[in-house]
């Protein structure tokens, strides 16, 4: 039986540890409504740039000569797995369930005889695949430095993409982040960008007398790359937004418990103290009875 | 009658509002888009694009890299990765 003494300390340090997950709690509510400000504010040109690359890729037959970010390698041995996570814990099951995906088709590439490569954006995801795969992540894009990852960062990390792409590096990339469904519930998501799947066109027969300067396919070649930095920008803010989101409940979960866990062990303390009273009484009473 | 024009960036939708006439710097030269033009799809060089709002008036200059044109029955869209003033 633990001493009053030491009740009383452990009440006051779940006491403030409930304090601290109080205040995560409340910071990522309002980190959330500005994440999902930013990616609802990024809709717009994804939509529109994702209507127009479905207009031109309608009017392109896929052959030998078309962009290789359209057609591919050739080739799918190698695939490179990039991995978005935060950068910050205390978001639960966040950054692990992302990585159980990414693992998941990790080793299915693998059964398959694939060669599998990683590319990890965020500081979380490192130790669980460092330790798994340690000769294959190919490149860990740092976002320590940045508050908000945003279009900047998309940008270089489209950039060294395709670069590696183009080097040979990988014939095939996905991408592995967290889609926003609502604050309670987030969907890890695997989606392949590279070779960068062609968006259904829905309805364009009408825009047939379209000019285009220059023609067709020099400007699928120039928006295929932004279409890339659109994509991943657009991970990056569901992931940030999901982040958040993934926080907020778990925090209010262990909030929650620390409460549960600050009842019980009041009502602990409260007994041992009656105990002490009780014992306390009953040997003044015994000693007055003796005399 | 106006063109609608419509600027946007991937952070956000940087104008949308109806003016007489836009100038845009194409990758193949200049165009300048008024109500009513054929659909139309052109790359954008950097460059500044040069906004009219009344057929008199002084253009306002906005400047844009990586931009992209699109004029359609909407009026002139033009996606732009970074967009200054």
């Amino acid at each position: 039986m633990a001493s009053l003494k030491e009740l009383k300390g452990r009440i006051n340090s779940v006491k403030s540890t409930q304090k601290i997950t109080k205040a995560k709690q409340m910071v990522s509510a309002a980190k959330l409504r500005k994440a999902q400000a930013a990616a609802e504010a990024a809709r717009p040109y994804a939509a529109r740039l994702a209507e127009v690359m479905a207009s031109l890729a309608s009017k392109i037959t896929v052959a030998e000569n078309s962009p290789k970010l359209l057609a591919g390698t050739g080739s799918d041995q190698v695939h490179l797995l990039v991995v978005m996570n935060s950068d910050k814990g205390l978001a639960g099951a966040f950054n692990s369930n992302i990585v159980k995906a990414a693992r998941v088709k990790a080793q299915e590439l693998e059964a398959a005889g694939k060669t599998v490569l990683f590319y990890l954006v965020g500081r979380k995801g490192r130790p669980v695949i460092r330790r798994e795969y340690p000769k294959q992540i190919a490149h860990m894009f740092d976002t320590t430095d940045v508050r908000y990852p945003g279009f900047n960062e998309a940008e270089r990390i489209a950039d060294e993409l395709v670069a590696m792409y183009e080097a040979g590096k990988f014939d095939v990339a996905h991408l592995f982040y967290s889609k926003f469904r609502s604050a309670l519930l987030q969907e890890p998501t695997d989606q392949q960008i590279i070779p960068v799947p062609a968006p259904k066109a829905a309805a364009v027969a009408a825009d047939s007398v379209t000019e285009y300067e220059p023609d067709e396919e020099e400007i699928l070649a120039a928006l295929l790359p932004r279409y890339l930095k659109t994509q991943l920008f657009g991970a990056l803010l569901e992931n940030a937004a999901s982040e958040q989101g993934a926080s907020m409940t778990a925090m209010d979960n262990a909030t929650r418990n620390a409460g549960d866990l600050i009842k019980k062990l009041t009502i602990v303390y409260n007994r041992t103290r009656q105990a002490a009273i009780t014992t306390e009484l009953v040997e003044i009473i015994a000693g007055a009875e003796a005399l | 009658m106006p063109l609608h024009f419509e600027l946007v960036t991937p952070a956000k939708l940087v104008r949308s509002e109806d003016v007489h006439m836009v100038v845009v710097p194409g990758t193949e030269g200049e165009f300048g888009v008024l109500a009513g033009h054929a659909p139309f799809m052109s790359t954008i060089a950097d460059g500044a694009l040069k906004v009219y709002k009344t057929e008199n008036g002084a253009p306002e200059e906005i400047r844009i890299t990586g931009g992209f044109a699109e004029v359609g029955d909407a009026g002139l869209t033009v996606l732009a990765e970074h967009v200054e003033g």
